[in-house]
């Protein structure tokens, strides 16, 4: 027992010696947890800086107050176009948006007879589109309604009045989210591949099988690959949150460091015996790339990082409970961003655990099978 | 053969000429200013002890290493001179040191050997005259249709040969070329050799070797020690001025003091133990075959306790199969083996722990120091660490290590790993010992050594030594040997016995005289090879002179196809590889077309009513009716509305204050609140504009109930999805899918290219074969251009039908910038793989390069105008971009070329960029 720790410990400290030497391997594992999340937290997901143009056919004092109202930073300053320029400009992806103000739209409306506005929208814009399409009838709605009361000279309060609180994150800056979620997709990514491709590079340069003459069983192989990993790219979060998310970005983080770290930690675990799984499936590097391209490209797009999963299907979620990215997105939202505890956080940890003790279990039936 | 060279024409211009010649790797001098002509015409030896430059000083003949210090001069010309480089490239034949080093082990025999013939230009004729020339006079004819990598060591070895003699160059550079070739095919390796210098006048020839019965037949010996040369002579000169009778003593009588101090003639004691001893290793009728190929045929022995035992045979008899059967690795077919009198079990600890096994192949780690590999198995044989310092410094001591402990088995020369992996064997004293090879590539001085410490190990401590060698001198030495061939074993008795059997006089010539008993097929073939040399080969093809010659100097179409071909084969060999990368991809666009929605709904929300009458009720009634919301139990208070938005349950709380009825009617406007969770900005400002509709709606409700006016909408609001009005997913996600998918696969696929061939070390025949970099990058991309282009296709197909999603504009425009799209990306793997150099590093960095832009940065969900910074850099001039663009619009705003020019002239311009950058990374020589 103690000689198989030492086994572990002796097998994995050669791996980090090993991935020292990589000059190159080491500055991509810099940068992954640096410049590529400062990278991606520019990156928008936030609704701003729309471009919109507007046909005036009324010309009237309601169409102008109304194009006045889509202002900055929602969208950008707007433009004046003709009724015949919608299609050329809307194909040329000039403009996400081109609202069309009807002849007349102001009598009408005085009339109470309903005119029709149209909002064209370019729906290949995705979020933008569909966020955008949203606020635009918001706010025309609410600026009619304004013009109405102020020259029908009602002078009487709305019946209520709506407040946003939008908690968390005041001001919903999108950077905030893209940092944090960059770093969950970018854990994923080094953990996998730096376990899979350590075990493929052993097979290949032979020196796996010195190994299996040498009183070290399949378990301490793997799991010196899976701690020694599982450090490297802690240690390496770990920073990159600190000096980069929470220094460098200046976003504030609610909730227990510890608590967030045990989490990665249950995170890595899961994700490192999947990169063992991965490499026992494959023959060579060149297959386990691509692997690592089938398995993390839906681990990371679909876990709730870039798109939430209430809008995914219904089968499309159910399957993602089993993916640990899915959780661990949670657990950064919960902890980083809510503040949760390990009360209202522990299921997620329960199931992460599972399914990283799962994913050891398969790995080490395929690895023994893979070595005998 | 061994004239004296200023006997002949003084006329002839050395072959190779060197002055101050000096090359450092780091800090330590390899090659410390020499200066040396050498002969033309002739059959040139290196020897010298390992690591001392051989193989640095032939690196920079052949040009494969760039050079530092110092002139030099190979025929005719100037090595610094990139032309002259680039025109005696062809002349010159190299074969690296290392078990088939320049070998592509997924092709067969005859394709690589295809591979070297292609790429010297010969026609088809000519390249099967000289590939079965060179393959029957090898002994490797019959395996001709197998993998290479499914050879023995020493039948890789035999193979890298042909490859360099396949186009019988003017200047021939063997690195230990005979190193773990079994004597029978050394000798027909050399008559081969001879035979073609005898068709070739003009051919020189320059060999590192360890074997100094070899040297014997050289017209001049260059030994060298320390980076310098000693001395330069003929055979005979070199016995004369040292005063023995074999170069084996006269090769360590040249080196300094005191490294021959140790130096003493091996004296091997009897062995003292008899049969009640017991056995250390049984085995009984071993058998183990693949497929209907049978390696090992009923093979038995008894090994005693002590005993060294020496396994001899061809190259592929079977010897490290036996072995890996030995040691468990490998499972046996029939019969039965046993250790200790156990039968091997491979999950055994306790017997792993009594078992030291040295590979052929080195299997240290590379990129661990000396030290540190000897540290590391110290502790997993389970040496207390108190005492590993001490044993891991006798052990460097006793191997001559201890000046290397700090350096990279990478680094070193091959008779420098063999001394650390036996190192390694040995390193936690056990009773067993199996070393396939040990001596191959070791020079004699520490030859020896090994040997005085093998005798040690088997006299002193009675440790049983299992041991395969091609040297006859250390069969000698075993106490019985066995013969092995195809699979059989011919004889198993004690070498005097052996000798004395067949009335031999050497046991060289009774090991030759067992084998071609055994097997007359392969004499006559020789023979018959020796008789075909007579033919002339046919003349090199002539390099053209003038622009054309330039041209093809540059480009030759005929290289680069060689490359493609190559590089085809490859991929086709492993289907598994071309399925995972079409079928990937097309369960990925399921994936993601499906999976990924823009239309947020299903939100989960809660009321807090502190009011709970009728106009609270009635406006918590407008939000459930609304196909976004989805509702849930309502929250009691502030504190159990904190803990449910914290734990995720909640996306949205509607908060009615207390009297809010009362102040609706009283005209006090009372405030709705919505506390939204803004962890996901994207998610919370589309509930932002889905609270402002639901309160608007509410208050026209309450407008229409109370005036019984009929128009309490003052407008309508006709909102038109453009190029999809359904807001259906599909249509807006598939045409994103292909740019992305295109972008990731191609570039990984095209990325581990090069760098294999680096790790592998294949890449050598870059350097020294007339190939330019960018026949070779532009050959290897091809095969995955066509693949990429079919994937492309099956994109496409699977959209329009599956998804139904239709091409509405322009599909040729689609089709022409996918395939230009494509140059891009897997321009952009080669470009990965040519600045790094291993493969894990080139994985990671592709995957970097391409997942986080392509999906993030490009436009998939917002536009790239919305970006800030160095992502909106990226964004504007990522390939992904443009090609979403032109995806999006094809597929969605059915535009055609003349709309997407500007998107498609991006790309175009794109291509040179990459390709160049790709080119320009990667370096022709070695540095």
């Amino acid at each position: 027992m103690i000689q198989a720790i030492k086994n572990i410990f002796q097998l994995g400290k050669k791996e980090i010696l090993s991935l020292c030497r990589d000059g190159l391997l080491m500055a991509l594992i810099v940068y992954s947890f640096t410049a590529a999340i400062i990278v991606a937290s520019n990156a928008s997901t936030d609704f701003a800086d729309a471009a919109i143009a507007v046909v005036d056919e009324d010309q009237s004092q309601l169409s102008q107050r109304l194009s006045d109202a889509f202002q900055p930073p929602l969208f950008l300053p707007v433009e004046i176009i003709q009724r015949n320029d919608i299609d050329r400009t809307m194909d040329e992806g000039r403009y996400t948006f081109v609202v069309v103000f009807p002849v007349d739209l102001e009598k009408d409306v005085m009339a109470h007879m309903t005119p029709d506005i149209q909002v064209n929208v370019d729906a290949t814009r995705m979020s933008q589109a569909f966020t955008g399409a949203g606020y635009i009838q918001q706010i025309l709605f609410s600026e009619v309604q304004k013009f109405v009361k102020d020259n029908s000279g009602d002078s009487s309060a709305a019946a209520a009045n709506i407040v946003i609180r939008n908690r968390y994150n005041p001001n919903l800056y999108g950077s905030w989210f893209n940092a944090l979620m960059q770093l969950a997709n970018n854990i994923a990514m080094l953990a996998i591949i730096l376990t899979g491709s350590a075990l493929i590079t052993e097979r290949e340069k032979g020196t796996l099988e010195h190994l299996l003459v040498m009183p070290v069983t399949p378990f301490q192989i793997m799991a010196s690959k899976i701690w020694s990993m599982m450090l490297v790219v802690m240690v390496a979060a770990l920073t990159g949150l600190f000096l980069v998310v929470r220094m460098y970005l200046q976003i504030p983080l609610a909730g227990s460091y510890m608590l967030f770290s045990l989490g990665m930690a249950l995170y890595l675990f899961a994700l490192t015996s999947l990169g063992i799984f991965l490499a026992c499936m494959s023959q060579n590097m060149p297959q386990l790339g691509l692997l690592i391209i089938l398995v993390l490209m839906p681990l990371d797009m679909l876990s709730g990082s870039s798109t939430p999963q209430e809008s995914m299907p219904e089968w499309v979620q159910k399957v993602m409970q089993f993916a640990p990215t899915t959780h661990f997105v949670n657990i950064t939202q919960g902890i980083l961003f809510r503040g949760a505890g390990l009360r209202a956080m522990w299921p997620t940890f329960l199931k992460l655990f599972l399914i990283g003790a799962g994913l050891f279990t398969l790995s080490l039936g395929r690895f023994r099978k893979s070595v005998a | 053969m061994s004239n004296s060279p200023s006997n002949e024409g003084v006329n002839i211009e050395p072959v190779v000429s060197f002055r101050n010649l000096a090359l450092k790797y780091g800090k330590t001098l390899g090659l410390d200013h020499v200066t040396l002509d050498i002969p033309a015409r002739k059959l040139i030896g290196m020897i010298g002890p390992d690591g001392v430059g051989k193989s640095t000083l032939l690196s920079l003949v052949t040009g494969s290493h760039a050079m530092q210090e110092g002139d030099l001069r190979v025929l005719g010309g100037d090595m610094r001179d990139k032309v002259h480089r680039n025109k005696v490239c062809p002349k010159i034949a190299y074969m690296p040191q290392g078990l088939g080093k320049n070998l592509y082990f997924t092709l067969t025999v005859e394709e690589n050997l295809q591979f070297f013939a292609r790429l010297f230009g010969h026609n088809a004729a000519e390249r099967r005259r000289r590939i079965d020339r060179l393959t029957k006079s090898t002994g490797l004819y019959p395996f001709l249709d197998r993998p290479a990598g499914k050879l023995s060591g020493g039948m890789k070895q035999k193979l890298g040969l042909c490859c360099s003699l396949i186009h019988a160059p003017d200047l021939l550079v063997l690195d230990e070329p005979t190193t773990g070739v079994d004597p029978l095919a050394r000798r027909q390796f050399w008559d081969l050799v001879d035979s073609i210098r005898e068709a070739q006048e003009n051919m020189s020839v320059i060999v590192a070797t360890a074997y100094m019965d070899e040297a014997q037949r050289f017209d001049w010996l260059i030994a060298m020690n320390d980076g310098k040369i000693l001395d330069t002579g003929t055979p005979d000169e070199i016995l004369k001025k040292t005063g023995k009778d074999n170069l084996d003593d006269a090769f360590i009588e040249l080196l300094p003091e005191e490294q021959r101090a140790g130096h003493k003639t091996l004296v091997v004691p009897p062995l003292e133990t008899t049969e009640a001893d017991g056995y250390s290793i049984e085995a009984e009728g071993l058998t183990k075959r693949f497929g209907t190929f049978t390696a090992v045929d009923h093979v038995s022995f008894r090994i005693r306790k002590g005993e060294i035992f020496g396994f001899l045979g061809s190259n592929g008899c079977g010897k490290t199969t036996t072995m890996r059967m030995l040691t468990g690795l490998l499972p046996a077919t029939e019969g039965v083996a046993k250790l200790f009198g156990n039968p091997i079990d491979g999950n055994s600890l306790e017997t792993r722990k009594h078992l030291g096994y040295m590979t052929q192949l080195f299997s240290l780690y590379g990129d661990l120091t000396v030290r540190q590999n000897l540290v590391l198995y110290a502790h997993l044989y389970q040496i207390p660490e108190d005492e590993i310092p001490e044993r891991v410094d006798a052990l460097l001591n006793r191997f001559q290590l201890k000046e290397i402990e700090q350096k990279l088995p990478n680094d070193l020369p091959l008779g420098l790993k063999q001394r650390l992996s036996l190192a390694a064997a040995v390193i936690h004293n056990p009773e067993i010992v199996i070393l396939d090879e040990p001596t191959s590539g070791v020079d004699p001085v520490a030859r020896d050594l090994f040997w005085e410490l093998i005798i040690e190990l088997s006299r002193k401590d009675k440790v049983t030594i299992f041991i395969t060698t091609h040297f006859m001198n250390e069969a000698a030495r075993c106490d019985r040997i066995s013969l092995m061939h195809s699979g059989r074993s011919l004889v198993c008795d004690t070498p005097a016995n052996i000798v004395a059997q067949r009335n031999a006089a050497t046991l060289e010539e009774a090991f030759i005289g067992c084998l071609e008993d055994a097997d007359p097929e392969s004499n006559k073939a020789a023979t018959e090879s020796c008789i075909q040399n007579d033919e002339t080969p046919e003349e090199e093809p002539a390099q053209k002179g003038g622009f054309l010659g330039w041209l093809t100097s540059k480009f030759s179409f005929q290289r680069w196809y060689t490359c493609y071909w190559r590089e085809q084969l490859e991929l086709l060999r492993d289907p598994v590889r071309a399925t995972l990368a079409l079928f990937g991809a097309l369960i990925l666009m399921v994936v993601i077309g499906y999976g990924i929605n823009m239309d947020v709904e299903d939100l989960s929300y809660a009321i807090l009513d502190n009011d709970k009458t009728e106009k609270s009720t009635n406006y918590a009634l407008n939000l459930s009716g609304s196909r976004y919301f989805v509702q849930h139990p309502d929250v009691k208070d502030h504190a159990d509305l904190d803990r449910r938005m914290a734990n995720g349950e909640l996306s949205v709380v509607v908060e009615f204050p207390p009297k809010f009825g009362k102040d609706v009617d009283d005209g006090n406007s009372p405030e709705v609140a919505y506390w939204i969770d803004g962890a996901n900005p994207s998610r919370a400002s589309t509930i932002n504009g889905y609270a402002g509709l639901v309160h608007n709606d509410w208050l026209t409700n309450l407008a229409q109930y109370s005036s019984n006016s009929q128009n309490a909408n003052q407008i309508s609001v006709e909102t038109r999805y453009r190029y999809n009005p359904d807001v259906a997913s599909l249509p807006a996600m598939v045409p994103a899918t292909i740019p992305i998918l295109l972008m990731m696969i191609p570039a990984i696929l095209a990325a581990l290219s090069v760098v294999r061939e680096k790790e592998m070390g294949s890449i050598t025949n870059l350097y020294v074969t007339p190939l330019t970099r960018t026949e070779f990058l532009l050959g290897k991309q091809f095969p995955y251009l066509i693949f990429s282009m079919l994937s492309a296709f099956l994109l496409i197909v699977m959209a329009v039908t599956i998804f139904d999603v239709p091409v509405k504009g322009s599909f040729l425009t689609l089709l022409v910038s996918l395939l230009v799209y494509c140059v891009v990306s897997t321009g952009f793997g080669l470009l990965a793989s040519s600045v790094t150099r291993s493969q894990i590093a080139v994985i990671f960095l592709t995957m970097l390069a391409t997942m986080l832009p392509s999906i993030q940065l490009c436009g998939l969900t917002n536009p790239v105008e919305t970006q800030k910074g160095a992502a909106l850099l990226i964004g504007k001039i990522y390939p992904a971009t443009h090609m979403l663009l032109i995806s999006r619009g094809v597929f969605n705003k059915a535009l055609g070329f003349a709309e997407l020019h500007h998107e498609f002239m991006i790309l175009v311009i794109t291509v040179p960029i990459i390709l160049g950058l790709g080119v320009l990374c990667l370096k022709k020589q070695e540095s």
